[in-house]
């Protein structure tokens, strides 16, 4: 971490990119619990302040003395991956050297489960935890809620080498789309999350056949998975054969607006360590059409897997994909 | 007693109206919920909601999927034997 604030450099220089779908939800419930049996007069004064869905990104700012921007895209489901995408331009425009980026998210809370599951989209699997979150399996039934935060480091390549930085990978592209179909289901063919692929490859200036995994979205819903599966093979094809597909939601669940942020760092040391890990509890794998769904161990990136991308989609129609170059193809 | 048929569909066509914004002059027995009147999956798990709270009647997701024309949410409605 660059402690710009308290180390004597450059906070101006500095930004802050971090996301929450839903805000301080758990905060503002109890609040009013407080407001309904207590009144006004007894609601803390912190309940806006928790509340707001910058709160995270603010005291990242606070704390490391970030002086340059300061965002939370709130998108929803893709909205760690806005916050990379976002700290990525702040980076390529020069008007920040460092930007600390990603997303915390904490909803598990009743009337968010009640939500969900009102809308049919979560596991009912409820006498098998462990298995309950399966995505791209063919007896998937929904998603299982997550929470967390995942936050990296983003700067320019001469930043890191000035600073005698390890570098992970290198962010080299994003990119979005709207989906345009529905406010919760996702378009059937892909359509929109292949639009968003294609441009994440150009903006990084891959070809296809330069990616050898992809990090899905996947959350373990029916119409969701098949979608993204549609969308890779239509955007990458022909250049599927040996692709790795996995899907990190089979062992965290859904981190919502962190989820982006944590597959996207997952992304980066599948490439730093050239190995993808697998998608749990795919026992009955669901018609893929030629595409590999790593599962039962990790497996190596080989040849060509210099590049990566990671998916994010989102109710509401936000589609937001970062592309990944391994470090030692792009800085050599 | 009973309701009529006509009494379930004045009902159906509230409940339609409330939960997707159909106008209530669309709704006829005859139209489907998916082509006709756009009624989405989101909006008739609402329905289905809204239809066990006016006529008591459970419909589980089962059931209400296979539920296409307005007609058959009436006949289910008063195959599940509601009086008022």
């Amino acid at each position: 971490m660059v402690r710009c604030g308290r180390t004597g450099g450059r906070p101006e220089r500095f930004a802050v990119a971090v996301s929450s779908g839903g805000g301080g939800l758990g905060g503002i419930l109890r609040q009013n619990e407080v407001l309904r049996r207590e009144g006004w007069k007894r609601v803390s004064p912190m309940t806006i302040p928790m509340y707001m869905a910058n709160g995270s990104a603010s005291w990242v700012s606070l704390e490391f003395g970030a002086a340059a921007e300061l965002h939370a895209p709130a998108s929803a489901c893709a909205s760690g991956a806005e916050a990379l995408a976002l700290g990525l331009e702040m980076v390529r425009s020069g008007r920040a050297e460092v930007v600390v980026a990603g997303g915390a998210e904490a909803m598990i809370h009743p009337i968010v489960l009640a939500g969900f599951a009102a809308m049919r989209a979560l596991s009912r699997r409820n006498d098998d935890p462990a298995g309950a979150s399966r995505p791209f399996d063919a007896d998937r039934d929904g998603f299982v809620l997550g929470e967390g935060a995942a936050v990296m480091v983003l700067e320019s390549a001469a930043h890191a080498a000035g600073r005698g930085a390890r570098v992970y990978a290198e962010l080299a592209g994003a990119g979005r789309s709207a989906d345009m179909y529905h406010i919760a289901n996702p378009e059937p063919s892909g359509a929109g999350a292949a639009r968003a692929m294609r441009r994440a490859l150009a903006d990084a200036e891959l070809t296809a056949d330069q990616i050898g995994h992809v990090n899905a979205h996947a959350t373990g819903t029916p119409m969701g998975d098949t979608a993204e599966l549609a969308a890779v093979r239509s955007a990458l094809a022909p250049a599927v054969d040996g692709l790795l597909v996995t899907a990190v939601k089979s062992m965290t669940g859904h981190l919502l607006g962190a989820g982006g942020a944590l597959e996207a760092l997952v992304t980066t040391l599948s490439l730093y360590h050239g190995t993808v890990p697998p998608t749990r509890n795919v026992d009955k794998p669901d018609e893929v059409g030629g595409i590999e769904v790593v599962r039962d161990g990790c497996r190596p990136l080989t040849g060509r897997a210099a590049g990566a991308i990671s998916n994010s989609f989102a109710f509401g129609g936000t589609t937001c994909l970062l592309s990944f170059a391994a470090e030692t193809t792009h800085l050599l | 007693m009973a309701l009529s048929d006509e009494d379930v569909l004045e009902g159906v066509k509230q409940i339609l109206h409330e939960a997707a914004g159909v106008p209530v002059a669309r709704v006829r027995l005859e139209k489907t919920f998916a082509a006709d009147l756009e009624v989405d999956s989101l909006s008739m798990y609402e329905v289905a909601m809204m239809t066990q709270e006016r006529f008591g009647v459970d419909m589980p997701d089962e059931d209400m999927k296979s539920l296409r024309t307005v007609a058959d949410l009436v006949a289910y409605i008063q195959r599940s034997g509601v009086s008022a």
